[in-house]
Parts: C-alpha cells; sequence; structure tokens
C-alpha cells in the first residue's frame, strides 16, 4: 500500500486563539517536510493534528498508512529498565529482534527515570525505528541530542525517505538533510 | 489482538502490583489491615459488639482503600504518552480502559479478601460474617474497581485531581456499600444480587465513560 498524508485547508484553536488556519498539504512516498516557526506557532498541535490525536478546528485530514509519533514524551516506564520499557512496545509492533540502531546497548539496564535527557530521546528515536510506520511525525527531535546523535537522526530520517516513507518534523533548529521541503507555519497565523 | 491484550495486561499488573513509586499493591493492604487493627483498639476488647460491628467496618475500610491507588490509575501514562502512542497503533482507549479495569481489580481485590481472614480473627467475626463479607466483596469490589477508574480518567487533567477522586468516588460507591454491608445486617446473601447489579452495570459502562473522558482530556 503506498502511504499518503494530505491535509486541506486545516485550522488550528487554542482556547479563543487561532493559531494558524488555511493550510494545505500533500505528502508522497519519500517526502520529507520541515514545519519552522517559533515556539508556541502551533508545530506540536499541527503534528498531533496530523496524528490524529487532536481534532482540527477547521479542515480534514487525509492518512494512508500507518503513524509514528515522536514528541516529547518518551512513551517508556520510568522505573523499568530500557530493556522492559522498549520490550512492551516490541511485544505491541510484533516486531522481532533486539538490536537497537542507536547506540543505546550499554543503557539496556538502566531504568529510564535514571536517563539523560539525550538518552531518553534516543531512545525514544529507537523505539520509533523499531515500529514499522510509513508516516513519521517528529516534533522536535534533535533536542537535546549531541552532535554525533543529530547526524544520526538526520541519517535515519534520509533512509526512512529513501526506503519511500513520509516525514514531517517540527523543529525551529535547522535540520542537517538535503531535499527536504519546508513549510513556514508563520505563514498561516491570521 | 490477543498479544495486545497480553502486552498491556502484563504492564498494568506490573505497574499496579509492584509500581515502585507509590508502594504498589501493598499500602492499600496495609490500610485495611491497620483499620482492622485500631477497631479493636478504638472500642474495647468487647467481642459481641466487635463481632456486630466488625464486618460492616471492613466495609468502609476496602471502600477507603479503594482510593489509595486512584492517583496514579491513569495520570502516570497520560503525562507519559502511553495512550497516545497506543492510540496510533490502533488500541482504542476503550480496550486499554478494560485491561485496565481487570489489572486494577486484579492487583487490590483478591488481597484485600485474603487480608479479611486475619481482619475477621481481630474483629472476632464468626464463620458465617465472614462467608457473607468475602461473598459481597466478591459481588463490590468490581464496581469499586470501575467507579475508580472512571473517576481517575475524569480527574486526570486536574491539578487537585488526587484529592478530589477520593471525595468523588463516596457518593458513587454508596450503593455498593448498603447492599454489601446490608447483607451483614440482615444475614442474607439475597441482598448481595443488588450489589453485584450495580457493580455489573458499572463495570459495563466504565470503558466508555473513562475512554472518552481520556479523549476529551487530549482537547484541553
Amino acid at each position: 500500500m503506498q502511504a499518503r498524508l494530505a491535509a486541506h485547508d486545516l485550522a488550528c484553536r487554542r482556547g479563543d486563539r487561532v493559531l494558524f488556519r488555511g493550510l494545505s498539504l500533500s505528502l508522497e512516498p519519500g517526502d520529507v517536510l520541515h514545519v519552522t516557526g517559533a515556539n508556541g506557532i502551533g508545530k506540536s498541535s499541527l503534528l498531533r493534528i496530523l496524528a490524529g490525536l487532536l481534532s482540527p478546528y477547521a479542515g480534514t485530514v487525509e492518512r494512508d498508512g500507518a503513524v509514528g509519533l515522536l514528541d516529547e514524551k518518551p512513551a517508556l516506564d520510568p522505573d523499568q529498565p530500557l530493556s522492559h520499557a522498549l520490550a512492551f512496545w516490541r511485544a505491541i509492533d510484533a516486531t522481532p529482534g533486539t538490536n537497537y540502531p542507536w547506540d543505546i546497548e550499554h543503557l539496556l539496564d538502566v531504568p529510564v527515570h535514571y536517563l539523560s535527557t539525550g538518552q531518553r530521546k534516543r531512545a525514544a528515536l529507537a523505539r520509533l525505528s523499531a515500529q514499522i510506520a510509513p508516516i513519521w511525525l517528529l516534533d522536535e527531535p534533535l533536542n537535546g541530542l549531541d552532535h554525533r546523535g543529530v547526524s544520526m537522526a538526520a541519517a535515519m530520517v534520509g533512509s526512512h525517505s529513501r526506503a519511500h516513507g513520509i516525514c514531517v518534523l517540527a523543529s525551529h533548529q535547522p535540520f542537517p538533510l538535503d531535499g527536504m521541503r519546508v513549510l513556514e507555519l508563520a505563514e498561516f497565523v491570521p | 489482538m490477543i498479544r495486545v491484550l497480553t502486552a498491556l495486561m502484563w504492564r498494568d499488573l506490573r505497574n499496579l502490583l509492584f509500581g515502585s513509586s507509590r508502594g504498589g499493591a501493598v499500602l492499600p493492604l496495609l490500610f485495611f489491615l491497620a483499620v482492622a487493627m485500631l477497631y479493636p483498639f478504638a472500642v474495647g476488647p468487647d467481642a459481641p459488639l466487635l463481632a456486630k460491628t466488625g464486618g460492616e467496618v471492613l466495609w468502609i475500610a476496602a471502600l477507603l482503600a479503594a482510593i489509595l491507588p486512584l492517583d496514579r490509575l491513569v495520570q502516570e501514562d497520560i503525562a507519559l504518552g502511553i495512550f497516545d502512542q497506543l492510540n496510533l497503533r490502533g488500541v482504542t482507549e476503550e480496550i486499554v480502559m478494560v485491561v485496565r479495569l481487570v489489572a486494577h481489580w486484579l492487583s487490590f481485590a483478591p488481597l484485600l479478601m485474603l487480608a479479611c481472614l486475619p481482619a475477621a480473627a481481630l474483629l472476632k467475626l464468626d464463620g458465617e460474617t465472614l462467608y457473607l463479607l468475602l461473598l459481597g466483596l466478591l459481588a463490590g469490589t468490581p464496581g469499586l474497581a470501575a467507579v475508580g477508574l472512571m473517576i481517575a480518567a475524569l480527574t486526570a487533567g486536574l491539578r487537585a485531581g488526587a484529592a478530589l477522586s477520593g471525595l468523588l468516588l463516596i457518593p458513587l460507591a454508596l450503593p455498593i456499600l448498603i447492599f454489601g454491608a446490608g447483607a451483614l445486617e440482615r444475614g442474607d446473601p439475597a441482598t448481595l444480587g443488588f450489589s453485584a447489579a450495580i457493580s455489573l452495570l458499572l463495570v459495563a459502562i466504565t470503558p466508555f465513560a473513562a475512554g472518552a473522558a481520556i479523549r476529551a482530556g487530549r482537547e484541553g
């Protein structure tokens, strides 16, 4: 099945403020879209709307294919060793094997709440890469990562794109990957 | 589907029974036993009085013990984003709540019923009262677990949620208490039918109410 992600004339309202309106996009397999904008402009809300977790104030979203979401919540049990926390998602996703490409082998016995911000982000990226989802929605994927982590994240998105995946990433900092489309969210602020 | 349910159940039971941050399933159990231990000290060693009122006191202790795990029942998983991730994988909030309800019941009710044995000895309950008490708890605790889960999901986003959930549980659990403890008074197991019926109703609506509450909480 061909993955596809499209949105028509989206508007998002939080409280009594309209964050953005008139936003349309259409992504085909292999597309990477970088959503940029200042803090609080609605990048995370847009991603949650695209994921189907938040209903848009106006407009529609069409999704073909499973969605993998990476946001500030790691969804890993804090009092469990990392290997157990990841094993839960492996069981839900029914993905075999236990090699994580994220340089976290030495952390597998460490309870999640002892991990640093960057280590936790690596663990969440490992969870995402183990999930087989053609559509990736990444909210600030580079936060907390060191230089090596940043280049690994870029390489991961690059290979996802080459494997005909779709990726929407929201980040206020530059993402080191060529051939991305850019969506400046400020253009849609009323 | 079975694979998903097994993984969910395993995780829920592990967190509810052994969750290290809040004392797991031991805290409600100790609370329940503490009431059974303190009551004879308060009313004195009057065996007939203890035997007459002890069953009802244990009912109140069970009801209050059911409040203790509420604040970590739903709130933590919302903060962790567990429900979001499950939703994206096609596991609806209702399914998650059915599993959580069963796990919540398993993590406190059997232990509580087991603790009724030493508690009955402390309160000098006779065999028939103990039998009615255990039967009543078997009929009533699913309802208590359901009400607790529903309230935990509804109050999850609130700052004073933990304190509020305790207060909210009391009126909703009242019918279970009235029919459950009422059976002890009359010595008639038939009254427990009402308790079981209320429990069944609460168990049936809780996954939908709690699931809707979690979804509504995302919009806030």
